[in-house]
């Protein structure tokens, strides 16, 4: 990783211009040249310093559901469990954490009032209560990440 | 900087561009003119919907998402505040702004379990690092901060892309 690396990631964190020639703007603004911009982007996502590169949608403004819940499953039930959740298409990512909460996961459907509807089934396929967090506010100032 | 939810129906054309652009913008000198090919339509159209879609916060943005594992960053916690709910928009800025910080966001609680309303992804290299950061962040929360902990990953269980809501997905 050297500065070049650097400079284009905290760079490109912070939008991508929509012209005709982009890479080339950037590329210039970095003062670098273009194909170089574009090979390095091409070797970082390779090599998945860069897990995506492009646009990055929005899942409510398109009209669709999102939420964080929360689970506490105990140890003996938890694979049986874990199973039963990520059969759910409309599971995103499930995480276990290091809490009486010990499992977190992202539900995204097709229409926020499906949310509700899946939590039940969660519920009821597990026998466990589900912990609804839905975002109310997001503060995007942070998702810029300086290396 | 306040959301406010307004769904704004999509048209063909941005729902094509879309699905073009799930894996990720072209990297060829004109991208848009890649996806416009892809898609059957014009670069110009193409630039043009793309600029609506992220006027209309339906694209947050178009760029790069460090992979902060892969970086270097192993230690990823989730550190959670109990905040007063109001100051939770002064918290939440301030919050968010720090740089290693890429999520902040106001969630619910659930007392007596769960008394948190302030949820903020912090990255460092190790768990040490975390901490460490954590320690600054109560620093600056300094009175508002009832109360705090970290929760770490200990497991990825399930991890895919989102969905594309209503369609041809």
């Amino acid at each position: 990783m050297d500065a070049t690396d650097r400079a284009i990631i905290n760079r490109l964190q912070h939008g991508f211009p929509i012209c005709e020639y982009p890479y080339r703007q950037v590329a210039a603004e970095l003062d670098i040249d273009e194909q170089e911009l574009i090979n390095r982007l091409q070797t970082m996502l390779e090599d998945k310093r860069l897990s995506r590169f492009g646009p990055m949608y929005h899942a409510e403004r398109m009209g669709g559901g999102l939420s964080l819940c929360a689970m506490s499953i105990p140890q003996n039930d938890f694979d049986e469990v874990v199973e039963k959740i990520n059969a759910f298409p409309e599971v995103a990512h499930n995480y276990a954490r290091e809490h009486s909460l010990n499992m977190w996961f992202v539900l995204a459907t097709d229409t926020p009032e499906r949310i509700q509807g899946v939590l039940q089934e969660i519920e009821e396929s597990t026998g466990y209560p589900v912990y609804n967090m839905p975002k109310k506010q997001e503060f995007f100032i942070g998702l810029h990440f300086a290396l | 900087m306040n959301v406010s939810y307004t769904n704004t129906p999509l048209d063909d054309l941005d729902r094509a561009i879309i699905q073009a652009t799930q894996a990720g913008l072209p990297l060829t000198n004109r991208p848009y003119t890649a996806i416009a090919e892809k898609v059957g339509s014009t670069p110009a159209q193409v630039m043009e919907h793309m600029q609506k879609m992220q006027n209309q916060g339906i694209i947050r943005r178009i760029g790069a998402v460090p992979n902060h594992y892969v970086l270097g960053f192993r230690g990823n916690g989730m550190s959670v505040w109990d905040v007063p709910d109001e100051r939770i928009q002064t918290c939440g800025e301030m919050v968010g702004a720090l740089d290693f910080v890429s999520h902040a966001y106001h969630r619910p609680r659930h007392p007596p379990l769960w008394n948190y309303n302030l949820f903020a992804m912090v990255h460092g290299h190790d768990r040490d690092e975390v901490m460490q950061k954590v320690e600054k962040i109560a620093k600056l929360l300094g009175e508002d901060d009832r109360g705090h902990e970290v929760l770490f990953s200990t497991r990825i269980l399930k991890k895919t892309g989102l969905r594309l809501p209503g369609g041809n997905s």
